[in-house]
């Protein structure tokens, strides 16, 4: 009782400060920031008083056999939930701004649907919001079964849960009111970073706390990885964030940094947000629901070993090759592109690892489709780290940067490798957090595979065209010695390359939402009667030893 | 899996048996890549090459700067250009690292869905700038920008100017005290037909002063987004800073 006081005397002092914020607010948007962290303290304090978990009881459906299940596993089931909700919202504002690019008049002429405030909120949405819920509801699930313990600080944990999607909220509407940082993929504003340095400080707390209760010996190597994550991240986020606001009570704040020096920091943040966020984290999935949907052990342990430190020490030095040709030192460019070719082989050894676990198990490949997902993931992430390496070289960045071939490579790392390895995930765990026999269907998921894998196709082929021939009309010259094309013309050529992407993503969204219906069905408790998978008929004619027959 | 995997003194059985060891060895690894790439920066002089003509913003181009981030123009325009030919013709001399060197944070972009802007300063008139940036397509009809009319109906607060400015001068930029005293009168003199701007040309030489959005009765987002875009790349006179041929 004394506990549940303390809890709900902090939350209404919290929920009293950022009242008074509010009113002293200097702009409308940290007012209404304020106003938003205000109803969060009172919401969480309510619930407190209640003295019990409010969705688990409203819900039942959210918590699910509490008796069969050893661990852990409420926060999971949000974060499953929270991963599902997030990506159709993430994966349809991206496929509203691609028609944007190719329809102008869809920018609406609001100020809060144009191309310009809408772009961050699809790529946070779709990184932080749908790949981050991935991973922290992952990492809970795979920490306690690898350490064999159920998670330290469950307050905490609920707390690093709820306390994210308030990030994400601030974030998402800070975009649409226009506040921003004005540095990709670090858009969120100084008091919303300090807000997030919170949480990530207590999602590393209960990680490591899980960690250091284990009852296994070993810590597996899918949690070295989403240890490098959640520190890495942490240092990335804290350096690269340094500003210096304008007001307290103000949303506004300008970097630390300026110019050559803020270029590098953020991109050395950027890459790495790439490498850390949405490699290291995913490649921890992989090492545990690969083998454990195959059912065979991870291929080679010294591979894990050589890979995984030769892929986090590298990874840092890659951020360069962002500004290739631009006013930083040409030193560190040439740094840059070096450590990123090298790079290719570290992540090659994380894609080996985890196609040769199949070794025995390639007949899978044909009967689930989860497996199926999974080496399409790992295909996928195979191409985009060579294609990585390839655009960081100089004299292809000197045509490809700028271009849509980076949107094209970006896409089909995070379509197909984030994407995919996410959603075989989630189908592995939703029957089994909710005690169920399987998915509802098995043949949608099959749908699903197709549909993301031919909308990453149109996708990236359609890029690839655009952004080469981007790079080549702007560099065309004439016989006359003049250039050929103006800018205007450029952005003409596009138009078919941008319908095209906007059809691939429609169809990965269809995907996606295929996906929703599945998983709904399942967490109901419905097994879709269906035929099986793959069907190899009996040929009774077939089915007998070979008898030579003489030549006439 | 198996865990014997031993290679002479070391063997990595002890990473991971202890966290605390993982964890350290794990940020280690991580920290020596930035350092050695981003600390240097800070103190090799030639990083940042000594220039003449590059000042801090005015009050009016520093808020249309920030209207352009709050905008988010950097994830379809850049502002660097690289030293190739058909860029240097495209848009201009290419970018020194110096003509970024007050710019909090940088905006040298990632894509060019629309045109470089390093030194689209002086290229167009008010008129075309007004124009385009309410109805991009009237003219330019190729262009998939999106429309920013609402820009010309709300109006510059000024109040907190000098609080912006002492920001930036908590983060390395030179703004005087003078500067900062003076920054909301100069934020609304700047666009002021009937100012003399004497004194603000002395605080910032080079500033341009005059009414951008055709409406003088008062100073509006587009004053200053239209300020902002007239400045980019006018600063410093790359003619003076390129190399010339040794005289025979």
């Amino acid at each position: 009782m004394d506990k549940l006081l303390t809890r709900v005397g902090v939350l209404f002092v919290v929920a009293l400060l950022a009242f008074v914020a509010m009113v002293l607010g200097v702009d409308q948007a940290f007012s209404v920031h304020m106003g938003i962290a205000c109803v969060a303290a009172l919401i969480a304090m309510a619930v407190s008083m209640k003295k019990f978990d409010f969705l688990t009881q409203r819900f039942p459906v959210l918590s699910g056999p509490t008796v069969a299940s050893r661990y852990d596993d409420d926060p999971i089931r949000w974060g499953v939930i929270a991963t599902m909700f997030w990506g159709i919202a993430g994966f349809l504002v991206g496929l509203i701004i691609a028609l944007q690019l190719a329809f102008p008049v869809l920018n609406l002429n609001l100020e809060y649907t144009t191309f310009g405030r809408l772009r961050p909120l699809h790529t946070s949405a779709v990184i932080f919001a749908f790949g981050g819920n991935a991973l922290i509801a992952t990492s809970f699930y795979v920490v306690q079964r690898t350490c064999r313990a159920r998670l330290a600080f469950p307050g905490l944990a609920r707390f690093v849960f709820w306390g994210y999607q308030l990030f994400i909220v601030l974030a998402a509407t800070g975009y649409l009111m226009g506040v921003t940082e004005a540095k990709e993929y670090a858009e969120p504003e100084w008091y919303v970073d300090i807000w997030l340095t919170v949480v990530w400080v207590s999602y590393l707390v209960v990680f490591v706390g899980t960690l250091v209760k284990r009852k296994e010996p070993h810590i597996y190597v899918a949690n070295w990885f989403y240890l490098a994550f959640i520190i890495t991240v942490a240092m990335l986020h804290l350096v690269n964030n340094l500003s210096m606001p304008v007001s307290l009570f103000g949303s506004k704040s300008y970097s630390a940094f300026a110019g050559v020096q803020d270029a590098l920091t953020q991109w050395w943040y950027g890459h790495n947000a790439v490498g850390f966020f949405l490699t290291a984290g995913f490649l921890a999935m992989m090492y545990y629901f690969v083998p454990k949907q195959a059912e065979r052990p991870v291929y080679s342990y010294r591979l894990s070993i050589v890979h995984f430190w030769s892929l986090i020490f590298l990874y840092i030095w890659a951020g360069p090759h962002h500004l290739h040709y631009t006013a930083l030192p040409d030193w560190a460019q040439t740094l840059g592109m070096v450590f990123s070719i090298v790079l290719w082989m570290p992540s090659w050894g994380g894609m080996i690892n985890g196609l040769m676990t199949l070794n025995g198990a390639w007949d899978k490949i044909r009967t689930d489709p989860i497996i199926r997902m999974m080496v399409m993931a790992l295909a996928f992430y195979g191409m985009s780290t060579f294609e990585g390496p390839m655009l960081s070289i100089k004299a292809v960045n000197s045509l490809s940067h700028y271009t849509d071939w980076t949107i094209g490579h970006v896409h089909s790392g995070a379509l197909g490798w984030n994407g995919m390895i996410t959603f075989a995930c989630l189908y592995y765990l939703f029957p089994r957090l909710w005690g169920r026999a399987r998915m509802y269907s098995l043949r949608m998921i099959n749908w699903h595979f197709w549909l993301s894998t031919l909308g990453i196709v149109f996708y990236a082929s359609a890029m690839w065209v655009a952004g080469i021939m981007q790079g080549l009309m702007w560099r065309e010259y004439g016989a006359d010695g003049y250039l050929v094309y103006s800018f205007a013309e450029t952005v003409a050529a596009m138009f078919p390359m941008y319908v095209i992407r906007a059809f691939g993503g429609l169809l990965y969204l269809c995907g996606a939402l295929i996906m929703v219906y599945n998983v709904w069905m399942t967490v109901a408790g419905k097994l879709r009667d269906e035929k099986a998978m793959t069907e190899t008929p009996h040929n009774p004619d077939a089915d007998r030893p070979y008898v030579a027959v003489p030549a006439e | 899996m198996t865990s014997d995997t031993k290679t002479g003194m070391f063997s990595h059985k002890k990473l991971e048996r202890n966290v605390t060891l993982l964890g350290l060895c794990a940020l280690g690894a991580v920290a020596i890549g930035g350092i050695v790439e981003i600390a240097p920066l800070f103190w090799i002089d030639s990083t940042v090459e000594k220039v003449e003509g590059m000042r801090p913003y005015t009050p009016l181009e520093l808020t249309g700067r920030n209207i352009y981030m709050r905008e988010g123009c950097y994830v379809c325009h850049s502002q660097m250009i690289r030293p190739f030919r058909d860029e240097v013709e495209r848009y201009g001399a290419y970018s020194l690292a110096a003509e970024s060197m007050y710019d909090h944070p940088f905006q040298w972009g990632s894509k060019r869905t629309g045109p470089d802007l390093a030194r689209v300063g002086g290229r167009y008139s008010d008129e075309w700038h007004r124009a385009h940036l309410k109805d991009p397509r009237s003219v330019v009809p190729e262009s998939i920008m999106p429309p920013y009319a609402f820009l010309a109906g709300r109006s510059v607060k000024a109040g907190d100017m000098s609080a912006h400015l002492t920001a930036l001068s908590r983060v390395g930029v030179p703004y005087t005290d003078e500067a900062i005293k003076a920054a909301d009168a100069d934020l609304m003199g700047q666009a002021d037909p009937n100012a003399d701007g004497a004194a603000l040309k002395q605080r910032y030489p080079k500033a341009q002063v005059r009414d951008f959005d055709g409406n003088p009765a008062k100073v509006t987002e587009m004053d200053a987004i239209v300020a902002y875009l007239q400045m980019l790349g006018t600063l410093v006179d790359r003619q003076k800073a390129q190399a010339h041929e040794q005289p025979r």
